[in-house]
């Protein structure tokens, strides 16, 4: 595996070993340890993957991964010590990818990462449509009349995880697996939230989906071209 | 009652309408059903009444004292009212009888001296004599009228020369034998009674009636009596008692709307404090009462007032303590966990090359890397716990379909019970199983339940099965293990709790498993129940209600194993029964892996 990490993370005897694990694992690894340095780093150091600290001197997790994602749609994997259902969901919804609970074990985490990186290998030409809505996969691109749309690679990996098999409905769980690559259950409010964002940027009345539906009790499903 | 037969009946009597006896009959019982319905309604609008007032009674304070200050005003204005006018009525009419007395007596002295001075004569001028001195008699005085009657002593036994004298229609039946014997037993005295006469508007009046002697010359004794109608006098009792009543009505009332003032007085303050007490329970913690002057209201006002701010302040006090302990729980939670994480990187680091190592170290990189596992379960659990004991715990509903909950159950705990060598049993269900629930907690909870049947279990099957009814859903998970002891059921929720501390532990649980359990069931508002036996098992039972806010009324499971026979079967309850001979049991994997997921689209 190679790619760059930025790891975002204030405590120094977590990070170093943060970044031993994933040195180990071949990635290249930049620290920064607190909030108010972490974007200059950022633009700096270009990575491929960020991972971050929710509670930070300064600014943040939260703001930081609100600034990242006003940048750019690299994915962000938030290290949360939080388990309460607000924390995770803020999280989320600043918009980060996934993110792994402290204390973590160093496979998770890696397969975390890996999951994040490893997407958009090896594209293959396709073409789909789902909606009103036009996706060329290998392009990485979504129109709408032409008109090009700003997905994060998380949700259009979310998209077309739905388009590529229209009609058929996904319970989280399967979301879950094919878009994070959780091989072992996972926790579904990723999906819900991510779910509220692709909708918020892709459908026309975001209260009333047309494109992503909710199968109440099941999952989702993607709607009538 | 007009038959058609008849033919006069169409020719000279008015046309009647000539109706059928049979619909008569109709008619007359429609009517006296409609006279039964009427009858029956007024009488429900009596007891609808009824009970109005009678629940006015129990409810209002205000009511309660008007009307019983009223009927006692009631009873003290009846009996003084009629004292007073039996004493009025008395002095009217002994008044009366002694002016009645003594214009008798002068009227028959009168008499008297007239017949004395006539002197012998026959029957006829002697009969006119008397005629002229009944005349003269019964001529109205000044103000008011009297009634003579000359009439023959009962003693007199000599000739009837003159017949019996009236002075109008006061006829001698009114004259009561009583008085006659009377006065012929006391020839004397004057004798008085009093009497009803006919009136001339048809009624009865009461009257005084004063009889005494008189002598006629050659007749005999003859009885004269004067009678003198009280019309007058119930004329002022009439008006006396309408008086009376008027004036004992408007008592009443009054008495009444005193006791309202006097009540409103009391009570509105009194109301006024429910509602501010009202208000106070319901969280508004600021509401006081007016309390102005040295009363007893404003006393009441003040310590009701004092309370208030009491209990405002422990609130707060309290308040600011579970906050304080939240934030505790919080900042715990971050500053461990971030060793620990480190820690657990370490050591997983370093148990991945244990085979680098000599024996002893390898083996020392092993226990540390499992009793890192252990404190990192202890450290949530703990976490988890005090977060229920701070209230912080928040319930994240949606849509769930339990089977799909326990089926993820089952594959994560799969290993587990192939370790142990028992099998777990997934009865099947009817159809989709959908209710409002936290999955996670659900699944926490039915983890557990899992994990500590397979634990207890002694290698023997463990039984899952799932039940839903109309508002309610349930889980049983049942196993033939130890089982409980009598008053360990009530044991088994508590935290930290061994049914026997000499027990191997093989599952390395927290020991907080099921009260945090008990914990996710309440937050549902939903029954953790337990059943066990020594030697035949037990079985953990969760009931949730399907949709927030709608409370289970029964669960749709037994809980007790032979309660099976007894429960009523009901056609709402989707109770899944084993299938004889169909394997559709779930057979864990023993395989690390564990099993492939169920449900996974293709």
């Amino acid at each position: 595996m190679k790619g760059r990490v930025l790891v975002v993370d204030d405590d120094p005897a977590l990070s170093e070993m943060l970044g031993i694990v994933l040195r180990n694992e071949g990635l290249e690894v930049v620290h920064c340890a607190n909030g108010s340095a972490a974007m200059a780093l950022f633009r700096e150091s270009r990575p491929d993957i960020v991972l971050l600290d929710v509670m930070l001197p300064g600014i943040d997790g939260i703001e930081v991964c609100r600034r990242i994602r006003a940048e750019s749609g690299i994915p962000i994997v938030m290290l949360t010590a939080r388990t309460d259902t607000l924390d995770v969901v803020v999280g989320l919804e600043s918009g980060a990818d996934d993110y792994v609970l402290k204390p973590f074990k160093p496979q998770e985490l890696i397969a975390r990462v890996r999951a994040r990186l490893r997407r958009g290998d090896d594209p293959e030409p396709e073409q789909l449509q789902i909606g009103d809505l036009s996706i060329d996969v290998a392009g990485h691109a979504v129109k709408r009349d032409d008109k090009p749309m700003s997905l994060t690679p998380l949700e259009f990996d979310l998209l077309v995880a739905l388009a590529r098999k229209p009609r058929q409905v996904f319970t989280r769980e399967v979301l879950l697996e094919q878009v994070w690559g959780y091989r072992h259950a996972g926790d579904t409010r990723l999906v819900n939230v991510h779910v509220q964002r692709l909708r918020s940027k892709i459908e026309h009345d975001p209260e009333r989906p047309e494109i992503v539906v909710t199968v109440r009790g099941v999952g989702y499903k993607a709607g009538p071209p | 009652m007009v038959t058609p037969s008849r033919p006069v009946a169409a020719t000279d009597v008015p046309t009647v309408p000539t109706v059928p006896q049979s619909r008569l009959a109709t008619m007359s019982t429609r009517l006296a059903s409609l006279l039964e319905r009427r009858s029956r309604a007024i009488r429900a609008a009596l007891r609808t009444a009824a009970r109005w007032l009678l629940h006015l009674w129990r409810a209002s304070l205000q009511f309660r004292v008007i009307v019983s200050t009223m009927l006692l005003g009631l009873i003290v204005v009846l009996m003084l009212g009629s004292y007073l006018y039996q004493r009025i009525a008395d002095g009217l009419v002994s008044d009366r009888i002694l002016s009645a007395r003594a214009d008798a007596a002068s009227q028959a002295s009168a008499a008297q001296s007239r017949f004395d001075s006539a002197g012998r004569m026959d029957a006829v001028s002697l009969t006119q004599l008397a005629y002229d001195v009944v005349g003269q008699l019964s001529s109205p005085g000044a103000d008011q009228s009297r009634e003579v009657i000359l009439t023959r002593a009962k003693d007199n036994t000599g000739p009837a020369s003159v017949p019996t004298v009236l002075s109008s229609d006061v006829g001698m039946r009114f004259v009561p034998a009583g008085l006659r014997d009377a006065i012929a037993a006391d020839p004397g005295h004057q004798q008085v009674q009093i009497i009803s006469i006919s009136s001339d508007n048809g009624g009865l009046v009461s009257a005084a009636i004063v009889g005494s002697r008189v002598s006629l010359p050659a007749a005999g004794q003859y009885e004269l009596y004067f009678v003198f109608p009280l019309e007058r006098e119930q004329q002022t009792l009439r008006v006396v008692a309408r008086t009376f009543a008027l004036g004992g009505i408007a008592l009443v009332l009054l008495v009444g709307a005193v006791a309202y003032v006097v009540t409103r007085l009391v009570v509105d303050p009194v109301r006024r404090a429910a509602l501010v007490a009202e208000r106070l329970s319901s969280g508004r913690l600021h509401e006081r009462m007016r309390a102005r002057g040295e009363d007893d209201i404003a006393k009441l006002g003040k310590s009701f007032n004092a309370m208030a701010d009491s209990l405002q302040k422990q609130i707060r006090q309290l308040e600011d303590l579970s906050r304080v302990q939240q934030r505790f729980v919080s900042d715990v939670s971050h500053e461990l966990r971030t060793p620990l994480t480190t820690i657990r990187m370490a050591g997983d680091l370093i148990h991945d090359s244990r085979a680098d190592f000599d024996p002893s170290v390898a083996r020392s990189a092993e226990l540390l890397y499992n009793e890192i596992d252990r404190f990192e379960s202890l450290l949530s659990d703990l976490l988890e716990i005090s977060r229920f004991d701070a209230g912080a715990a928040a319930l994240d509903v949606e849509a769930t379909d339990l089977r799909a909950t326990i089926a993820r159950t089952i594959e994560s705990t799969a290993a587990l019970a192939a370790r142990q060598g028992s099998r777990l049993d997934v009865l099947p269900t009817d159809g989709p199983c959908v209710a409002e629930i936290d999955p996670r907690r659900v699944e926490r909870i039915l983890r557990n339940l899992v994990v500590n049947a397979v634990e207890y279990g002694e290698g023997q099957p463990v039984t899952v099965r799932l039940g839903v009814n109309e508002n309610a859903v349930a889980v049983s998970v049942r196993d033939c293990g130890v089982g409980l002891r009598p008053g360990e059921a009530a044991l088994v929720f508590n935290r930290f709790w061994r049914s026997d501390p000499a027990r191997v532990r093989t599952s390395g649980g927290t020991g907080l498993g099921l009260a945090i359990s008990r914990e996710d069931a309440r937050l549902h508002d939903g029954w953790l129940n337990v059943w066990g036996e020594p030697g035949v098992g037990t079985c953990f039972r969760l009931t949730l209600p399907r949709h927030r806010g709608v409370p289970i009324e029964r669960s749709p499971l037994p809980l007790r194993p032979d309660e099976e026979g007894s429960e009523e079967p009901s056609a709402d309850t989707v109770a899944p029964q084993p299938v004889p001979g169909q394997d559709t049991a779930y057979r864990p994997v023993a395989a690390p892996g564990g099993p492939q997921k169920s449900g996974a689209p293709s």
